[in-house]
């Protein structure tokens, strides 16, 4: 288990520009010896669901500051179940009001990180809840 | 100064540093080996006259209203009139908006802001499949006309000025606003507005792009040659480091990358055969404000003088308006912190005041609610509120440049403007800034910025209250907005009838005749003002150019 590199895919779904969060993740996490890929701007979730499972990862970070992850988020959980790929962790950041995150987490998402998150939070638990074959 | 005194100057400096100094610094060391600025610019214990020796008052700083306009762009500042007091909002759909328009009017605000929702800055209509979960959620939405009169009802457009924060469609939103003014008999000449229409920005730091750089560069060209002769007070572009800062950049790469985008808009209108004083005069320009006090004052003051010179010495600009940097302010969203939101209306003041003691033209500042969700009324009004403390309170608008002469501010001026260039230079000599893009380099240096700056934060070189020290247990905030979820739907309604009731057989004409006319090289303009006239939607308009034009994707590198 040790020996596989954890496989994580940073994914940004909705229209919004806003990669900083994004990438600084991206960068933070390949820092702490993960394999990155990043998806790019304005990804649909069957283009996530698909990348994911193609690229077979073990998780799955999403960045949204659009407000559409309401929208969005129970779809690529729908996608990912569909394809029988449940088994990847799916964690969140962005801007989030609290009653969403209640709701997101009840629904599948493991983790949302907010605003002022330090990354080796995000590293940690990653580590911690990641399922690796 | 003369030599004698500089002597003097020194002699009693060393003095200093013998007698008073190196005692003190014994006993009490200071708190870090090395200070920085916001932007990690290195800062001296004390800056003094002997900074300033190279310092020439008429060359680099000279009078308010005269070039290179380090002091400002009028010779009064906010003496004559105080800055535009210009809050961004748009939620929604057009009527909740514009409720929200006339709530900020009648509470003093001087000018409107328009905020789009992402599918109408990226050019599709409110029923795309591409549009779902993001119909009115940042901003409105606006498919058509239709919308706009609705957005604009009861507001007289001689009245106020209005900046709208588009780009890859800037065109087809200014068509539809010079439209309605048409409605209101109001002449496209009397018009006063900036739209943001930047698009090299988009592919470095926002991401609300639509075509690829050559024809995107076309339609901002085509637009510089028709405001010149049909609306000759709008402001054509709204050249920005706003969100090249807010992508991570420093201040000295914000003004940098800025200003060599805005090279790049000007060489491409001259390379068409426009002249630079026929255009120029109309650039405008909207930067960040962010927590650095003196830094940001001085990069506001840097930006000034760097541009004047470029204008002048570098295209040969002759009016004098030409060489003026004029420009738009917001603080800085990104130091708004989730935890303790209250004290976001802090920071807010004090980059607000930043942006004042740096001579801008309108400011816009935020609300200590927006790193949790798009503001609510009360949160607005505290940040409007904030404005005119400054303006009359604080006794900072009652005389032209209050910060000028000041040693740090004007080593800070001269540093800023030196790095500055240097990154300009850079960028010269890789073919300039849609080259510097395309290489992946501008966005390169912001992402590094953008990571040193957290891991500062996770290793606490840079204190954060509230986030990184002096946290504490809060309630959570209430009273946030909420954009209502039946938005989506009753927005496609509306386009679906609109699309039953209108002059199917013009619109289609109109579209053919646009698809013409991208084609061709003559101006786009008369086209789309054609087309929006009809009730055309944006969308229908956006998929024409892009059958055309293409569509842009980013090459990534992370």
């Amino acid at each position: 288990m040790k020996n596989s590199r954890i496989r994580v895919l940073v994914a940004k779904p909705g229209l919004d520009g806003h990669d900083r969060g994004a990438k600084v993740i991206a960068r933070a996490l390949r820092d702490a010896g993960m394999e990155v890929i990043y998806t790019g701007l304005r990804q649909t979730p069957e283009q996530i669901a698909e990348t994911a499972i193609q690229e077979d990862v073990n998780v799955i970070g999403l960045s949204i500051l659009s407000g559409a992850h309401m929208h969005l988020f129970p779809k690529i959980l729908k996608l990912l179940a569909e394809r029988d790929a449940s088994d990847i962790l799916v964690i969140a950041g962005g801007i989030f009001p609290r009653e969403d995150i209640v709701e997101l987490k009840k629904i599948g998402i493991k983790e949302i990180f907010t605003p002022g998150t330090d990354t080796n939070e995000i590293v940690k638990f990653i580590r911690a809840n990641v399922n690796l074959p | 100064m003369t030599n004698q005194d500089k002597q003097i100057i020194e002699e009693a400096k060393k003095q200093w540093e013998e007698n008073s100094l190196n005692p003190v610094l014994k006993k009490f060391p200071e708190r870090k080996k090395v200070f920085v600025t916001g932007s990690n610019t290195e800062v001296n214990r004390l800056y003094d006259p002997l900074d300033l020796t190279d310092l020439n008052y008429l060359d680099d700083l000279n009078f308010p209203g005269e070039y290179p306009y380090t002091r400002g762009v009028q010779p009064t500042m906010y003496r004559g009139r105080l800055w535009t007091m210009r809050q961004y909002a748009g939620f929604g759909d057009a009527e909740e908006s514009n409720k929200r328009y006339k709530y900020l009017l009648k509470n003093g605000q001087t000018g409107l802001s328009i905020a789009f929702d992402l599918p109408t800055q990226i050019g599709y209509d409110s029923d795309h499949p591409m549009a779902y979960g993001e119909v009115g959620k940042v901003g409105v939405a606006i498919d058509s006309l239709e919308d706009m009169e609705v957005l604009f009802a009861g507001i007289p457009l001689d009245q106020v000025s209005t900046s709208m924060t588009i780009n890859a469609p800037a065109a087809i939103l200014l068509a539809m606003y010079i439209a309605i003014a048409e409605k209101q008999g109001i002449p496209a000449s009397q018009l006063n507005g900036t739209i943001q229409n930047d698009i090299l920005k988009e592919y470095i730091a926002r991401g609300t792009y639509i075509f690829p750089p050559l024809p995107s560069m076309r339609l901002i060209t085509d637009i510089f040659d028709y405001c010149s002769k049909e609306l000759p007070k709008w402001n054509t572009i709204s050249i920005s480091g706003y969100h090249i800062r807010e992508a991570g950049a420093t201040a000295i790469q914000e003004i940098a990358f800025t200003l060599a985008n805005g090279i790049a808009y000007v060489a491409a209108a001259a390379k068409q055969g426009l002249d630079i004083d026929t255009f120029a005069p109309r650039l405008s320009f909207f930067f960040n404000a962010h927590n650095d006090l003196f830094e940001e004052v001085a990069k506001f003051r840097a930006a000034r003088r760097i541009w004047a010179k470029i204008m002048k010495e570098r295209f040969g600009a002759k009016d004098p308006r030409s060489t003026m940097l004029r420009f738009h302010t917001q603080t800085a969203g990104c130091t708004l912190t989730a935890q303790q939101p209250d004290n976001n209306i802090v920071r807010v003041a004090i980059q607000a005041l930043a942006a004042v003691l740096g001579g801008t033209q309108s400011l816009h500042t935020n609300s200590r609610d927006e790193a949790l969700s798009l503001p609510s009324q009360q949160s607005v009004r505290i940040a409007l509120r904030t404005q005119q403390v400054i303006a009359y309170e604080s006794g900072v608008a009652e005389t032209v440049d209050p910060m000028a002469g000041s040693y740090y501010l004007e080593s800070l001026t001269k540093i800023i403007e030196q790095e500055a260039m240097n990154y300009i230079t850079k960028i010269d000599q890789l073919g300039g800034s849609p080259k510097a893009i395309e290489h992946g380099f501008i966005q390169r240096e912001i992402q590094n910025s953008a990571y040193q700056y957290q891991k500062d934060i996770e290793e606490k070189r840079r204190i954060i209250v509230g986030v990184n020290q002096f946290q504490s247990e809060e309630e959570p905030m209430k009273d946030l907005l909420k954009v209502n979820p039946k938005i989506e739907k009753r927005q496609t309604e509306r386009l679906n009838k609109l699309k039953k009731n209108r002059n199917e057989l013009k619109v289609q004409e109109n579209l053919k005749l646009l698809t013409k006319m991208a084609n061709s090289e003559q101006n786009i303009m008369p086209a789309i003002l054609d087309c929006v006239k009809s009730y055309a939607t944006l969308g229908e308009i956006c998929d024409q150019l892009r059958a055309v034009f293409g569509e842009y994707k980013e090459s990534l590198k992370i």
